[in-house]
């Protein structure tokens, strides 16, 4: 694959206007599948939550879950879309391996949700609102996987295995209306937007909403055209986009390269285009064509799905917060600064610090540790992911220290042992005696050997020389390995000096 | 006269993932030509306001509870597959789509 | 021997639960009927008399232990080769199903071994039951026991030739346009298509989702009745199957009244053009109905005229999508095209191969059907004319009570006289298509013999959607009144059939 070439990005900003579109699919975490009893459930051994329904035998037949409709209704109402009074299933035809039907069960011209509008807020602080066009149900394919061949992917396969054990997995598909207007942001406000449907699925417990599972997926569909033209550019759809990263990257890097194409006189082809995160950039995938004649009909094995006006009212009262109006209330709450509280947003860590602070911590502690210290250890880590750390041992974390249990230094040395399994930071603290020293005696022992090697320390600090007292203080720590109380060494050396 | 060409036949045929001969391409041409010919009327029978029938039988809102019912073992989900390998379906290399 | 394969169901169900005679032999006597006649009959693809036997011991071991499991209890039944059953393979008469044994039952075929019933085999079919000959089956067709050079009606051939060939006494069909009522028309026995959704479609390998009804193949209305009474009911795992159940129509079929019943005869359906000896039939039964009190009125059912070409819109969509699971990955036949074939060209070629010329040209029509382009002048025109063929049925249900019709426009044609003639073909199940289209119940009964030719011809009763007792209280009585001018069953005019 070669790299394309890239214009660069200013440039293409100022000779273009950026069209996005993004669908984004969720994979609901209902008990069981959309339209079968199997167990809706990841990471176990292949085709062990199959049926004659999800592996498509004959004479089986769909029915429809009631939760994954309830689900539905609740995503479509959080989005703020109508409810359709009367949608139905349609069957799109397609033949892949992994789609055992050979036509997946989804929603065409009557999806339940449609309509409706999403503010989305990118790191400068702009508000976007994005406009909805529908959310849809339908159903999940089964995993290949290509066995020989050097990378392990499609090309050079010898052949390829099927696992349907997500298939039929219920999925809700949200469709934007294309985007306007977001300039040079466009990327960012791509990646906002998944954050923010992430954090409303997350919010309303209908998703797991993980993205490295694959329970939130993207496809981004990004145009370009020439200022002030009125005809909108020919699209791609870069497919499974899978982090909140790789959306913003491949967003610009597709702006980059349809740049490019546009400037040098040459045409976009209307193509499905692959994100590779290793290489940054995004590979041609098929064209759209006559093969795309999916041959959309109602679903005859089920019947129309007419949510009642009280049954979508009672959901509607079920719904939390919106994510907008919860920022503004923890912004409030916490005392940050804009940017501080921005920062935390970016950093994708809202809900880490809320539990946190919901466990006692204050909020500045909470925000010090997961922006800080925890954020380094996921940034080294090979997954980028987060450490395996709770918000409840981060606010214990917090709490010793603000109880002089625990100085700055040793909580770092026992956020290590708690990252490597070995308990609750009070249980780590007392198991290896890690609490600072404090008691005057041990301390006072401490400082006078390290006085008797630096004699003009306490006049020093007589004459106001404070800075004199650091190498006390540091011999003092060094000769208790960092468990000293560093304040209470401080309080004693003025005391000595005074007397 | 019908709009089924030999072309449209091989069109359909790979939509439908069958493989057709020349001699069934040019078979399946006339014998379609005459029934699309045939049925080609309905839409005289009908306007824009005549509302569609999908289903016989009105019914709506059929639901089952969210409540997992057991699953064919994995030996029992791959006894019909002509190959398998690993617990998996086995099939030949996928056309290089990338 | 002979005494026992003669009787109807009910007249068994009777014998054995009084202990009289076992389940055991009276499917001992249907399997050696079967190995008598069934090389020259076809009826059967599939047999396994071991596990036959071994379920009628179980009837009788439960009739003696005195657990009553249903009317039926220990008749033995033919099952059409289109249900999944866990313990036989299921082929739909497709080579590319030959030798797939489901991991699962249909619904039906469950509810049938619940019942008590000892199942005899499966009955061929035309491949994926499309066809009215059964000349499509990969495997070769089944013969009409009054004459082997023709056809015993299709799909369901193997079902009406195996109970008008005493191999059976009763048998499951499944009716897309007719399958169930054109082989009972030619056959001289009994077929009905229930309301769409009064039996569970759970297992029955799908031909249009939206027309399918399983339904019951019998020698008389009542051995009908009950057997629609066992397979019947609501099933969630058919998400449109009925909730409600229909009533009691064995109890319909016992109360042999017409008196003040209004009977419709469909002026589109009235016999013009028909062979004269079905018409000529047919206007004996309407006159035999005024005679008995009835009332005999017209109706008028013009969208009737587009009914064909809709169903072979619908049908042919819908089926092309239901077959596009046959594609050699999860179970099936599989062919390998050539070395390192990519799994598109094995499918392809698999589907060449795997599928019947019928059966690749009704998926072609139905992918042109709904591709892009042709959508709204034929698919979706086919679903507009339903509602049309739907407000036909609604004004006459509003003058009649039952709308009749004969069955067929002929008696059973020689094999081969339509294979190569599509339209030809399709032109027997005029009668029968607007039931399906519609969802409302039909039943096709004995109406005598053909002046002619001296062929079984039948009557087809119809009824409103959910009225299914109306046909099986007016066919019983139509039945009986045939008996006393004919001094004997229909189907005991049936020849002997030469015993190996």
């Amino acid at each position: 694959m070669a790299k394309a070439e890239l214009m660069n990005y200013e440039q293409a900003l100022e000779q273009f206007e950026v069209v996005i579109g993004l669908e984004v699919h969720v994979e609901l975490n209902t008990n069981t599948k959309m339209f079968c009893g199997c167990k809706n459930e990841f990471g176990n051994e292949p085709n062990t939550n199959v049926c004659p329904i999800c592996i498509a035998l004959p004479g089986a037949l769909p029915a429809v879950n009631k939760t994954a409709v309830e689900s539905s209704i609740k995503i479509g109402l959080a989005l703020g879309c109508e409810i359709a009074p009367t949608g139905r299933f349609a069957r799109k035809n397609y033949f892949y391996p992994d789609l055992a039907k050979n036509f997946q069960t989804s929603q065409y011209d009557e999806p339940i949700a449609f309509e409706g509008a999403l503010e989305v807020e990118v790191p400068s602080g702009a508000v976007h609102n994005v406009l909805i066009e529908r959310a849809h149900m339908e159903e999940d394919a089964g995993k290949l996987t290509h066995i020989g061949g050097s990378t392990g992917r499609i090309q050079g396969a010898e052949y390829s295995l099927v696992d349907y054990n997500r298939a039929g997995v219920p999925l809700v598909e949200i469709v934007t209306k294309p985007i306007y207007g977001a300039g040079s942001e466009a990327p960012e406000l791509a990646a906002a937007y998944v954050r923010s449907v992430r954090e409303i699925v997350k919010g309303l417990g209908v998703s797991d909403a993980r993205m490295e599972r694959g329970n939130v997926r993207c496809d981004a569909n990004v145009s370009l055209r020439k200022k002030g033209a009125e005809k909108l550019g020919t699209r791609t759809e870069t497919k499974n986009v899978n982090s909140l990263r790789s959306i913003e990257r491949a967003v610009r890097y597709e702006i980059q390269r349809q740049a490019h194409i546009l400037a040098n006189g040459g045409t976009i082809i209307q193509e499905t285009r692959h994100w590779h995160e290793d290489k940054g950039a995004t590979s041609a995938g098929r064209p759209k064509s006559d093969a795309d004649d999916y041959r959309y009909f109602p679903e005859p094995d089920l019947v129309p799905v007419q949510p009642s006006r009280e049954l979508i009212e009672s959901l509607r009262a079920t719904l939390p917060e919106k994510p907008a109006d919860r920022r503004k209330r923890l912004a409030g709450e916490w005392g940050f600064s804009e940017l501080e509280f921005r920062d935390v947003v970016n950093a994708d860590l809202l809900d880490q610090l809320e539990e946190t602070v919901a466990a006692g911590a204050k909020p500045q502690a909470a925000r010090k540790w997961w922006m800080g210290e925890l954020a380094r250890i996921a940034n080294e880590s090979e997954e980028g992911a987060i450490p395996n750390i709770t918000p409840a041992q981060v606010a214990e974390l917090a709490k010793l220290i603000e109880d002089g249990k625990i100085n700055d230094r040793l909580a770092r040395e026992v956020l290590g042992y708690v990252l490597a399994g070995e308990g609750s930071p009070a249980e780590i603290v007392s198991a290896r005696g890690l609490e600072v020293v404090s008691d005057d005696g041990a301390l006072i022992a401490a400082i006078e050997a390290a006085l008797a090697t630096q004699p003009d320390v306490l006049d020093a600090i007589r004459e106001g020389r404070m800075q004199a007292a650091g190498q006390v203080i540091g011999a003092v720590m060094k000769a208790m390995a960092g468990s000293a109380d560093a304040a209470r060494v401080r309080e004693l050396l003025i005391e000595m000096a005074n007397k | 006269m019908s709009e089924i060409t030999p072309e449209l036949v091989r069109h359909l045929a790979g939509l439908a993932r069958i493989l057709v001969s020349d001699e069934e391409v040019e078979q399946f041409t006339k014998q379609l030509s005459v029934i699309a010919d045939s049925v080609a009327h309905v839409s005289k029978a009908i306007d824009a306001d005549t509302p569609s029938t999908s289903h016989p039988i009105a019914m709506a809102n059929v639901f089952r509870e969210d409540v997992v019912e057991p699953s064919l073992s994995q030996a029992e989900a791959l006894s019909g597959a002509p190959d398998s390998a690993d617990g998996r379906f086995k099939v030949n290399a996928i056309l290089d789509e990338e | 021997m002979t005494d026992l394969i003669r009787k109807t169901a009910s007249e068994l169900a009777a014998l054995i639960s009084s202990g009289e005679v076992s389940s055991v032999e009276v499917t001992r006597a249907h399997l050696e009927r079967s190995d008598a006649v069934d090389a020259a009959v076809h009826s059967y693809l599939y047999q396994s008399p071991e596990a036959s036997l071994i379920a009628a011991a179980e009837a009788d071991r439960a009739r003696a232990a005195g657990e009553v499991s249903s009317p039926l209890a220990g008749v033995p039944i033919a099952v059409k080769d289109n249900l999944a059953t866990i313990d036989a393979p299921t082929t739909s008469g497709s080579k590319i199903l030959q030798g797939w044994q489901p991991p699962y039952d249909a619904t039906v075929v469950k509810k049938l071994r619940a019942a008590g019933m000892p199942i005899l085999g499966k009955t061929n079919l035309d491949e994926f039951a499309m066809g009215s000959s059964t000349e499509f089956s990969a495997f070769g067709p089944s013969k009409n026991p009054w004459d082997l050079t023709r056809i015993p009606g299709g799909s369901g051939g193997g079902s009406s030739s195996v109970v008008a060939s005493f191999q059976a006494p009763l048998a499951i069909g499944s009716d897309t346009g007719g399958s169930i009522r054109f082989p009972g028309a030619v056959t001289g026995t009994v077929g009905t298509k229930p309301t769409y959704g009064a039996v569970s479609r759970y297992g029955l390998v799908a031909l249009a989702s939206s027309l399918d009804q399983i339904g019951p193949v019998a020698r008389n209305v009542l051995d009908a009745a009950m057997l629609q009474d066992v397979i019947a009911g609501h099933d969630p795992h058919d998400s449109t199957s009925l909730p409600e159940s229909l009533g009691s129509m064995t109890a319909a079929a016992k109360k042999l009244d017409v008196k003040g019943m209004r009977f419709g005869v469909i002026k589109q359906l009235a016999g013009d053009g028909f062979q004269p000896g079905v018409a000529a039939r047919f206007r004996e039964s309407l006159n035999l109905l005024a005679a008995a009190g009835a009332e005999i009125v017209e109706v008028d059912c013009p969208s009737f005229e587009y009914a064909i070409a809709a169903y072979y819109l619908i049908l042919p969509a819908e089926a092309s999508s239901n077959l596009a699971k046959f594609d050699s990955v999860r179970f099936g036949m599989r062919v390998e095209p050539g070395e390192k074939a990519t799994i598109e060209r094995v499918m392809a070629a698999t589907r060449e191969v795997g599928f019947g010329p019928e059966v690749k040209r009704r998926i072609i029509l139905g992918t042109y059907a709904l591709s892009s382009g042709s959508y709204d002048k034929f698919y979706g025109a086919a679903l507009k004319v339903r509602t049309l063929i739907q407000r036909d049925f609604d004004a006459a249900f509003a003058k009649a009570d039952i709308l009749v019709s004969p069955t067929a426009p002929t008696t059973a044609f020689k094999f081969g006289d339509k294979i190569d003639d599509p339209l030809a073909m399709y032109l027997n199940d005029i009668a029968t298509i607007p039931a399906n289209l519609a969802g409302i119940p039909g039943i096709s009964v004995p109406n005598g013999l053909a002046e002619e030719d001296g062929l079984p011809v039948g009557i087809q009763l119809l009824a409103p959607a959910r009225e299914d007792a109306r046909l099986y209280q007016a066919g019983a009585w139509l039945e009986k009144a045939h008996e006393e001018i004919w001094g004997k069953r229909m189907i005991d005019f049936a020849p002997e059939l030469e015993v190996n």
